[in-house]
């Protein structure tokens, strides 16, 4: 097999022998998977896995109320900006709500943590959060989500915004969206040629002769 | 659960191999091609890296977000099966101590997803007990592994450069990748304060070395195993070929229960049970190879009671299960704030690190026996789940593009934070070498079977004081070098006597090793030099158990090499009948 051909093999996202297969021995015909394959896509899972992760999508934790709540907060941390789209633009709350079934120990700060702020949205405006004006909303999340300045009663606030951030953040540049935002360009077929020039000039840096001599290089063409 | 009977295969092998990682793999693939009747049992289902790899996977890919699960602790794109613990297979601790067990139940075990630095051992790691009296020495040199070294490094594959240094051998290398960014601030940092920093030794191939395997495409990713096997695992690069041979009867999903003997007390073959038809099995072979990690070969053992093996089989010796072993590991890691803002291109990489730190110092200017290397991490790395968890532990104590802002936050605010620190983290971790001691041990649990009623392990490790002054010892070098390169330490910096100086425990650096130790001596050592037992000679043992100690180096090359040497040792017996009662 040679490097071009397998990489070419790899870029189509699959997951079959067969079509790394074909794509060895038959070098004139592109590598194409079946639909079926991309979507499944589970070759790399036991069948355990497989098994759990079906009874976790068949699961549903929290209710349509928590959701919405958990979208707009959402959205309040990671807004469309020039750069990039929104947390709900990333499905951020779908993601949330795996995940506090794939590890449980979020589901009681979680819950516990929506209701605390559905309270203070009460007793500060008589609406749930997401009843409350964005003014309202920000005069809330103000109050619990600098954690060095919050007054002593936010800290419950303050945890769970924490908790609320991380998730987020994780939903957010593990996406599609975030990731392109974020600027990771790796996970493709590449050659390592090195720091590139001028990132090696910006800090002062160069590689010594011993490595220029002894370490892979490739053609920059 | 119906009727049990026992099925016993009529077909007699040239050798049964328990566990298909790096020791079984091997095996196979040297037997295989000096044409023995081999079968090959894994514990674990079929793999192939080129059908069975996450590899190119995105994060989206993952419901988790690559977050770990009890499937997968090191990622749900990580390329063991299983690991700390296992749905049915229990193992249990004694005295309050603390062992952490790795299992891969997969062909190839957990060479699928190892880290591939492939360190040879130098002349000083066999003879530990000559230099400062503790541990013993083992029964052969450097000069007698050498040769099986340079086999390896051509077999397989590994970058590297020969630097002449006295205790980290020169081999036969492919040509190292440059160091990334990150790297060559800590070369920078490092050297200047007289700790040197020196191209990575990894098998994986930045030159393509035969039709059968790719060159590496710099995807970062070896820790999910590789589709064109352009590193190594030993389900890609040894069962693979072994099967192509015809010579290999695999059987997976066989989890071997004992070794059987004869009335001489030879190994006649295996029973085992098959996970997926819960069938009771026997293979017989004139030969019996185990391989089945350091740990489950020392069980297996313990497990294989006779009249001729009253105490196990291999075992009068009493050794067996002790001795047990893993690197020491500690770690330190942080930020540089002069990457801060950086410009983005692909700094992927191979998985792993480019440059590393051999052990550089004399031990007899220190308060601790044994030394450590260093493995170094940051970048660019792809975001997955717990991506910059806790920024607001951090993201208030440096200016964002000239402006200090207030811890936490929200909004186009945190964005900017987060495009501003990516790909400025920098960690490092020390792996050492822990002194073997007898009363370090696994032994058999008498309470407890596993769901297919095989007696468990009972572990009982503890570190002693060399293991914890080594860790304060690479505390502080981990400091120093953060230090000298500007960096700000936001992790491993707040540890101290009360927590043995966040040395990890026992058994989770996954390098285990010295549970079935060779030596010339039966009556301290379960194996020979060739790695068969002293008091059953067609027994042979080829994983981490036959270790007599493990060096400050990773040990699956020296399991690799030791594997072959046996195996060779193996042919020639058989050759000249010496195997047979």
């Amino acid at each position: 097999m040679d490097r071009r051909k397998s990489i070419k093999a790899l870029m189509v996202g699959a997951v079959s022998t067969g079509i790394l297969v074909e794509a060895c021995k038959q070098e004139d015909k592109p590598a194409v998977a079946p639909k079926e394959v991309i979507a499944e896509n589970v070759a790399d899972r036991m069948p355990e896995e497989i098994a759990f992760n079906k009874k976790l999508e068949a699961e549903k934790f929290f209710n349509d109320a928590e959701m919405a709540t958990i979208t707009v907060l959402a959205d309040i941390i990671i807004p469309k900006d020039a750069v990039s789209g929104s947390a709900s633009d990333a499905k951020v709350s779908e993601f949330i709500e795996f995940i506090v079934k794939d590890q449980p120990e979020h589901q009681t700060p979680m819950r516990g943590g929506l209701r605390w702020l559905d309270l203070q949205s009460l007793k500060r405006f008589e609406k749930p959060f997401t009843g409350l004006g964005s003014g309202q909303q920000l005069e809330i999340v103000d109050d619990i989500a600098y954690p060095n300045k919050a007054t002593p009663e936010n800290k419950p606030g303050v945890s769970f915004f924490n908790l609320m951030r991380n998730l987020t953040m994780s939903g957010f540049y593990t996406s599609e969206i975030g990731v392109k935002d974020i600027g990771y360009i790796g996970n493709r077929p590449n050659q390592w040629n090195g720091v590139p020039d001028d990132v090696l000039k910006q800090y002062d840096l160069s590689y010594s002769e011993k490595e220029l001599k002894e370490c892979i290089s490739f053609d920059k063409s | 659960m119906g009727e049990i009977s026992i099925k016993k295969q009529t077909k007699k092998y040239d050798a049964i191999i328990v566990g298909s990682g790096a020791g079984g793999g091997m095996a196979a693939y040297v037997l295989s091609k000096a044409g023995f009747k081999i079968c090959l049992l894994e514990a674990g289902p079929m793999y192939d890296p080129a059908i069975n790899s996450s590899q190119m996977k995105n994060p989206w890919e993952s419901p988790r977000r690559g977050a770990s699960t009890k499937f997968r602790p090191f990622g749900d794109f990580d390329g063991s099966f299983w690991g700390w613990n296992i749905d049915g297979e229990p193992y249990t601790k004694k005295d309050g101590t603390k062992w952490d067990w790795w299992r891969a139940r997969m062909v190839g075990g957990r060479t699928n997803h190892w880290g591939r630095i492939s360190l040879r051992f130098g002349p000083k790691d066999f003879k530990r007990r000559s230099i400062d009296g503790l541990g013993d020495d083992w029964p052969i040199a450097y000069e007698d592994i050498k040769p099986y070294y340079d086999k390896i490094d051509q077999l397989i594959g590994v970058f590297g450069t020969n630097e002449g240094l006295p205790n980290d051998p020169d081999g036969i290398f492919l040509p190292p990748p440059k160091p990334r960014l990150h790297e060559l601030f800590i070369k920078k940092a490092a050297t200047g304060i007289g700790i040197p920093v020196i191209p990575s030794r990894l098998s994986i191939l930045t030159k393509q070395i035969n039709k059968d395997r790719g060159a590496c495409f710099f995807c970062a990713q070896c820790g999910r195993s590789c589709k064109i096997y352009g590193d190594f695992s030993s389900s890609s690069v040894l069962v693979k070929p072994a099967l192509a041979t015809g010579n290999v009867d695999l059987v997976t999903s066989a989890m071997v229960r004992e070794v059987l003997t004869d009335k001489e007390g030879l190994a006649t073959g295996v029973s085992y049970v098959n996970k997926e038809d819960l069938q009771e099995y026997e293979v017989s072979g004139s030969v019996v190879i185990l391989a089945a990690s350091t740990c489950e070969s020392a069980r297996l053992l313990l497990n294989s009671k006779s009249p001729q093996h009253p105490n196990g089989l291999a075992n009068s010796s009493d050794v067996v299960g002790k001795y047990l072993h893993d690197s020491t590991g500690a770690g330190m890691g942080g930020v540089i704030p002069a990457l801060f803002d950086r410009k983005r291109y692909n700094e992927d990489g191979v998985g792993g690190m480019h440059v590393y730190t051999p052990w550089w110092l004399d031990n007899k200017k220190l308060d601790f026996p044994r030394g450590y290397h260093i493995e170094y991490g940051g970048g660019f790395d792809m975001p997955l789940y717990g991506f910059n968890w806790g920024i607001e532990e951090s993201n208030g104590k440096f200016k964002v593009n000239g402006k200090l802002k207030e811890a936490g936050g929200y909004g186009a605010s945190l964005k900017e934070d987060n495009r501003f620190s990516f790909g400025a983290s920098v960690g490092m971790a020390g792996r050492g070498e822990a002194v073997a001691r007898a009363d370090n041990y696994c032994e058999i649990d008498p309470d407890t079977v596993d769901k297919y009623g095989i007696p468990v392990l009972r572990f009982h490790v503890k570190h002693s004081d060399y293991e914890i002054k080594q860790a304060k010892h690479m505390k502080e070098t981990f400091s120093e070098i953060l230090h000298h390169m500007g960096a700000a330490i936001t992790w491993g910096n707040d540890d101290g006597p009360q927590n043995n100086w966040g040395l990890d425990n026992p058994g989770n650096v996954i390098h285990e090793a010295g549970t079935v130790r060779m030596g010339d001596d039966p009556k301290t050592s379960a194996l020979n030099k060739w790695s068969q037992a002293h008091e059953c000679k067609n027994l042979f043992n080829v994983d981490g158990g036959q270790f007599v100690s493990q060096a400050d180096k990773n040990i699956t090359w020296t399991i690799l090499a030791l594997s072959m040497r046996a195996s060779e040792h193996i042919i020639d017996e058989m050759k000249k009948q010496n195997l047979r009662s």
